[in-house]
């Protein structure tokens, strides 16, 4: 069975329109039917096509899985465990400590007598704050731009285009450590927007490129021509399509985010009025002779951990959410059961390997 | 004719960003609180020093006179930076472009051997993946660029240190010569810039490379799978002739602007990986400067980088069209 005959009659009942992703039965809705639609219909199928699906398919790959699993361990550390767990002071436990000697400091202690696992776990709800507030900024920004500059062409493109260049010409970590110096921020929230303050150039370029194609799609011109207003179509029409990219690329931010806010921490630009693995490695490293000795290893690997285990995470979600991308997957995924599906990846890759 | 417009537009767009970014950062300088000037016009004028001296020394420092209107001053950092003048580093005592001079070679050596070492692994593995799509060599490979994209280079690079530098005692924790050695060119030399150069290079190269692996192994099996790959093998054409005439050319192209934008990136992070391996480069340099609130360092080094990145996005515009034939250049049509 070719790949391309199985999206028929798939889920939507309709064995003559051969669906392919949201775009045909999401317009039908815009462009409004005599059928009167109410709210809870709309968002019923908002779900279904927007969080159901991508999330069945996204679901469906290994990596989604594993990344979501550790997302959620990071969730665990950041609301409940920093609520419960108690907070890092100096002689709280006994000082040099090594790891899984006591339960009152599992990971061990550091030369002041600080818990190395509370560090570590105090250190992530300021972390998931600027995580997230960093790849709202950078997708949103970038969305906004992208969209509004691919869709309009003309004069505004050229402007918005230009903006973005230079956006993108300027160096992201020098910038960002002259800012960090001269505003010294402390919230977490606006350390993540100043993180990704131009790191959204790059990506609205692309959602500029991929708008451009969007916009001469049938159910766009359809749209156009019906009169409905340019904010409309791209907020009902344009960005939908573009979720599954967004979504990858918010992923991507946040793992820069991560790299980043740590490297600065590490290096004692950002003031280090919080609890963070970049500060914790560089106490590690510079003051406790983690280099020397290599008995105090353990006080540099727990934070090392703590941050390639939320990156890893945030890759496995980006690469797996990449798939979503694809709407042969999505409608064949969300109609029929996973044993054809697998049949039919199986498929497809014999069909490359030729 | 058209694509002689293009190249003069996209020419003048470089300079214009340059032009822009030299006025940010000319209306950074003048927001920047305080600073060591500051402190310094201070310290002189409690020892006496007459006010209009302190004036005068301040503004070798800074190509700034401060009774000035903000237009004339602008004129005068302007004029100052078209002749090469960033002005005097005030924590090295020395003008800024003799700095720069010394430590920007240093720097472009380690990033671009890291960056062209994570494109030809990338490519070559990344083509192998694809060509093996689905094997265990492919997941492992694919698993392992994942885990090594997880680390960032700092803490791949203090690892390094610990693990060669401290415990196995083989290669130098930092510093770009021994002391004993005297730049020249000699093989001594050369020997011992690579040593000094191989724990950063191998710590931007191997967190680097995992993404681009996987870049290249998505395209190259997208080429795969196209027809004219399809109709190359129906034509009894050689493996080899389709996999580095067909294959591995469509492959590459999309990556090649993302490599010459990869080095202008790097370059940026080499604030934190000279840091780290203190290696006198030009991203050690700012972050002394960043410390000791040397604006003029500071701003200097940041010109710097950021034309170096205009120049590598320039390039890579104006030398597409040459690589792929099949980019025709041109405005995107006025539209709704």
């Amino acid at each position: 069975m070719k790949p391309t005959d199985s999206t028929s009659d798939a889920d939507t009942g309709q064995p003559t329109v051969v669906s392919d992703g949201p775009e045909d039965t999401f317009s039908f809705e815009t462009s409004g039917s005599t059928v009167e639609v109410t709210w809870s219909d709309r968002l019923q199928d908002f779900y279904e096509e927007f969080i159901y699906k991508p999330g069945l398919v996204a679901w469906d790959d290994r990596r989604t899985r594993i990344g979501a699993v550790i997302m959620f361990v990071y969730l665990l550390m950041g609301i409940p465990g920093a609520w419960f767990y108690p907070a890092p002071s100096t002689n709280q436990v006994k000082r040099g400590l090594g790891p899984f000697e006591t339960l009152d400091a599992p990971l061990g202690s550091t030369g002041s007598g600080e818990d190395v696992l509370g560090m570590v776990i105090h250190a992530t709800p300021e972390m998931l704050i600027m995580v997230v507030s960093g790849g709202i900024f950078a997708t949103s920004v970038a969305v906004l731009i992208g969209t509004v500059a691919g869709y309009k062409g003309g004069a505004v493109d050229r402007a918005l285009t230009s903006f973005s260049d230079v956006a993108m010409s300027i160096p992201g970590l020098p910038l960002v450590m002259v800012l960090a110096v001269v505003f010294r921020p402390r919230d977490p929230v606006l350390i993540g927007v100043l993180l990704t303050i131009n790191y959204w150039a790059g990506l609205g370029r692309s959602i500029r490129s991929q708008v451009l194609t969007l916009r001469e799609e049938s159910y766009v011109e359809a749209a156009r021509t019906m009169g409905v207003s340019t904010p409309r179509i791209l907020l009902k029409d344009v960005i939908p399509n573009l979720m599954p990219f967004v979504l990858v690329n918010f992923a991507n931010a946040a793992r820069y985010v991560v790299f980043a806010s740590v490297g600065l921490y590490y290096l004692g630009v950002l003031p280090s009025s919080v609890d963070n693995w970049g500060i914790q490695l560089e106490n590690a490293y510079s003051q406790e002779g983690a280099l020397v000795g290599g008995d105090a290893l353990y006080q540099l690997i727990a934070p090392m951990i703590a941050i390639m285990g939320i990156a890893l995470g945030l890759i496995l979600l980006a690469q797996g959410l990449d798939r979503v991308f694809n709407p042969r997957v999505r409608t064949r995924l969300a109609g029929e059961s996973e044993a054809t599906a697998e049949n039919e990846d199986r498929e497809t890759n014999t069909e490359v390997n030729i | 004719m058209r694509m002689n417009s293009y190249y003069l537009k996209r020419t003048v767009r470089a300079v214009l960003t340059v032009w822009i970014v030299i006025t940010i950062t000319f209306g950074m300088i003048r927001l920047l609180p305080g600073g060591p000037l500051e402190q310094l016009r201070g310290k002189l004028l409690r020892q006496g020093v007459s006010p209009s001296r302190v004036n005068a020394m301040i503004e070798s420092y800074q190509n700034v006179q401060p009774n000035q209107s903000i237009l004339e001053q602008y004129y005068e950092y302007m004029t100052a930076l078209l002749t090469g003048d960033l002005g005097q580093s005030f924590l090295q005592k020395e003008p800024v472009t003799a700095i720069i001079g010394d430590a920007l070679p240093w720097t472009v050596f380690v990033m671009v051997m890291s960056t062209l070492l994570i494109f030809v692994i990338a490519i070559g593995w990344g083509a192998l993946m694809a060509y093996w799509e689905g094997s265990t060599f492919d997941l492992v490979s694919s698993s392992a660029s994942i885990l090594f994209a997880a680390v960032p280079f700092y803490v791949l690079g203090i690892v390094l240190i610990i693990v060669f530098g401290y415990q196995l005692e083989l290669l130098p924790t930092g510093h770009r010569l021994s002391p004993t050695v005297e730049p020249g060119l000699s093989l001594l030399f050369v020997l011992d810039a690579i040593d000094h150069a191989i724990l950063p290079i191998t710590s931007m190269v191997l967190t680097g490379a995992g993404l681009q692996v996987l870049a290249m192994r998505g395209n190259a099996i997208q080429v795969l799978g196209s027809d004219f790959v399809r109709v190359a093998r129906l034509r009894g054409l050689s493996d080899r002739r389709i996999s580095v005439r067909y294959v591995a050319r469509n492959a590459i192209l999309p990556m090649y602007t993302g490599f010459l934008t990869l080095i202008g990136f790097n370059l940026g992070g080499s604030i934190i990986l000279e840091e780290v391996f203190s290696y006198p480069g030009i991203g050690y340099y700012m972050f002394q400067a960043l410390e000791a609130r040397d604006y003029p360092l500071m701003m200097g080094i940041f010109l710097i980088i950021t034309v170096a990145l205009v120049m590598a996005v320039y390039i890579a515009d104006l030398t597409y069209g040459l690589i792929d034939p099949r980019v025709k250049s041109g405005d995107s049509r006025e539209a709704y």
